[in-house]
């Protein structure tokens, strides 16, 4: 049997997957963590007819890559925390007018410029949106860069599916790192004058045979806006029932259950290794979708759990969302850094020993 | 019998919401008078802006995507790379294109997009009432601008279609008026040959229409038309900054 692995840096995999995704229209504006993936995209995307264009700003860049949706192209539009905190406006009109796209948030520390090294400061801003809200972007939270390409294989189905755009959140850890990975093969380049029929909402020219295409946003009238967001809003609930991933170890017993998402999980599970070796047993709740989150994952707790601990790389975001879910069934807490400050397991188990001891 | 007048394929029959005497109904024909001519209405795909043209995708027989505010040029460009053989334009006012815009209707002219651009200049915000934009005349008045635009204030307006032809890779350009029938026939001409620019791929087109809006220049449309004649076109000259020759 061949090993189809090889070893990849997070950037160049996140490009390579999209690609084989069917991915061929890329406009990015250079940011750190995530200029691997842009340069990757400008050497690559032309050789398989695909288009690069490198953007004068990331409001025009998620501008270029709306039309380009808008006319049924696959586009993909990759960036990190203040780059994406610009392209809210694109999203917003992507979600109104209902156009799918794929986009990368290799996340940084924030606010502001704020630092060029991991962080998870953007849990906010891409669940809770940063547009003219009323909206949801789907939002999947890989641990792995091979989990990021599983996702990316089957990104753009899903957001076609739901009419919607698709963020990756990953964090510079996994953008920078190397793993060894499988990228599946790639799907044909779709020829444009397929487009005309594989979109029946996109613009392509009428040639005469069809009513005229419009792509809106505006609608003035009040009872057409709010029909537009219920109508929205049924396709959101039906993203929480068919979307809604995460992974769970060990609850059965738990003292503590630990959530975590991304690179972080991997730190927790680390740490869940020497946690038993103290005799202290853990658990971990991993949401996979942020948006939809798993709250219904924090039904499976133990009874006799002393405390459900949120472990994130900014100041308390994560852990709304784990109270939400606990419903005040259990103690909460939080453990944390901050900046590009990375947890280490050791701090961990020291903070998650601190708690049992307590509670 | 051959009618001498009729409604022309590209525009819907439907009436327009737009003020009586606004010649945004002028330009949006004549564009679709010239892509009916070259036979490229049913490849044409248009970008509409933010500003009272929003709605121009009622009237104009083609398809349309409505823009973020003053992104039209970036959504254009994505669009042509899907759609590399069709006619691509945007339709903008000059709050959209000369001041929230600047940055992506530079750029798009900078990178030589194969598109065209059609920039309605009626030295207002029209859609929001009437305030000053970066074209507004010095001693104007607008709501923002009480006692007139001041240049110790606002400092004075923008030329785009001049700015636009110092860049290189910009192929056409050219200012024309809609205030009188024979400055209608040259800006059709204008339109026809930055559609030509455009098909032949040799760059970026643009067109900018001198334009009225009576309403919010408290003008009688005969009024506004003369005040442009007198007011915006020593201001703005009317003429081609540029043409690059296409191959044939
Ligand atoms: C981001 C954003 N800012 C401001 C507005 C409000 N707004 C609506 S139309 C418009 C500009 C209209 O002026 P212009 O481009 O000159 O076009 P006209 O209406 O005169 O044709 C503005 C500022 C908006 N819709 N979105």
């Amino acid at each position: 049997m061949t090993d189809n692995r090889q070893l990849l840096k997070g950037n160049e995999a996140f490009a390579e997957a999209a690609i084989a995704a069917g991915c061929r229209y890329y406009f990015g504006y250079p940011i750190t963590p995530q200029n691997e993936l842009t340069e990757y995209m400008s050497r690559v995307l032309p050789s398989v007819g695909g288009s690069f264009v490198q953007a004068e700003s990331e409001l025009a860049a998620i501008s270029m890559a709306y039309g380009a949706a808008a006319a049924g192209g696959r586009a993909l539009i990759s960036s990190s925390s203040p780059g994406i905190a610009l392209m809210q406006e694109g999203i917003s009109f992507l979600c109104s007018a209902n156009i799918p796209m794929v986009l990368l948030n290799v996340s940084r520390g924030g606010p502001g410029v704020g630092g060029i090294q991991p962080g998870q400061a953007d849990y906010f801003l891409a669940t809770r949106v940063g547009g003219i809200v009323d909206y949801h972007t789907l939002v999947y939270a890989p641990a792995s860069i091979q989990e990021s390409i599983n996702i990316l294989m089957q990104a753009y189905e899903t957001a076609e599916k739901y009419r919607n755009p698709l963020m990756l959140l990953v964090d510079g850890m996994l953008g920078q790192m190397m793993e060894p990975v499988v990228v599946p093969d790639g799907v044909e380049t779709i020829p444009t004058t397929d487009l005309h029929a594989l979109n029946p909402w996109a613009v392509t020219g009428h040639r005469g045979s069809r009513e005229r295409r419009v792509i809106r946003s505006l609608r003035l009238k009040p009872d057409e806006l709010e029909r537009s967001i219920e109508e929205r809003g049924e396709k959101y609930a039906r993203a929480e029932i068919e979307l809604t991933s995460y992974e769970a170890i060990d609850l059965d017993g738990a003292e503590i259950v630990f959530v975590a998402f991304g690179s972080t999980s991997r730190i927790v599970k680390e740490s869940l290794t020497a946690l038993k070796r103290m005799r202290i047993k853990g658990g971990l709740i991993r949401p996979i979708t942020l948006w939809p989150f798993p709250y219904r994952a924090f039904d499976g707790i133990d009874k006799r759990t002393k405390a459900v601990v949120s472990v994130e790389l900014s100041k308390g975001q994560l852990i709304q969302d784990v109270k939400l879910g606990v419903n005040g069934r259990f103690p909460v807490k939080l453990i944390h850094r901050t900046g590009g400050m990375l947890l280490t397991p050791e701090e961990i188990v020291a903070a998650a020993k601190n708690i049992s001891e307590v509670n | 019998m051959l009618p001498l007048f009729e409604y022309t394929k590209g525009m819907r029959e439907e009436h327009t919401s737009y003020c009586p005497g606004c010649t945004h109904g002028i330009a949006h024909r004549l564009i679709m008078e010239a892509l009916c001519e070259r036979g490229e209405l049913g490849r044409a795909i248009g970008v509409v802006p933010i500003g009272c043209s929003i709605v121009a995708h009622n009237y104009m027989n083609v398809d349309m995507c409505e823009s973020m505010h003053g992104r039209a040029p970036a959504i254009a460009s994505g669009i042509k790379r899907v759609h590399p053989d069709n006619i691509v334009f945007t339709y903008q006012g000059d709050g959209d294109l000369a001041s929230i815009g600047t940055g992506e209707i530079i750029h798009a002219a900078h990178r030589g997009e194969n598109f065209t651009t059609f920039f309605i200049n009626n030295a207002v915000y029209g859609m929001t009432g009437g305030q000053m934009a970066p074209t507004t005349l010095i001693g104007q008045k607008t709501t923002t601008t009480a006692g007139g635009r001041s240049e110790a204030a606002n400092g004075k307006p923008l030329r785009m279609a001049e700015i636009i032809a110092t860049i290189e890779s910009a192929a056409f350009v050219e200012r024309v008026s809609l205030d009188s029938p024979a400055n209608v026939r040259k800006a059709k001409k204008a339109t026809l040959r930055a559609l030509e620019t455009q098909k032949a791929g040799v760059g970026f087109s643009f067109v900018e229409f001198l334009s009225t809006c009576p309403t919010n220049w408290g003008l009688s449309p005969i009024a506004s038309l003369e005040w442009l004649r007198t007011d915006m076109i020593p201001y703005y000259p009317l003429g081609n900054f540029k043409t690059k020759e296409i191959g044939r």
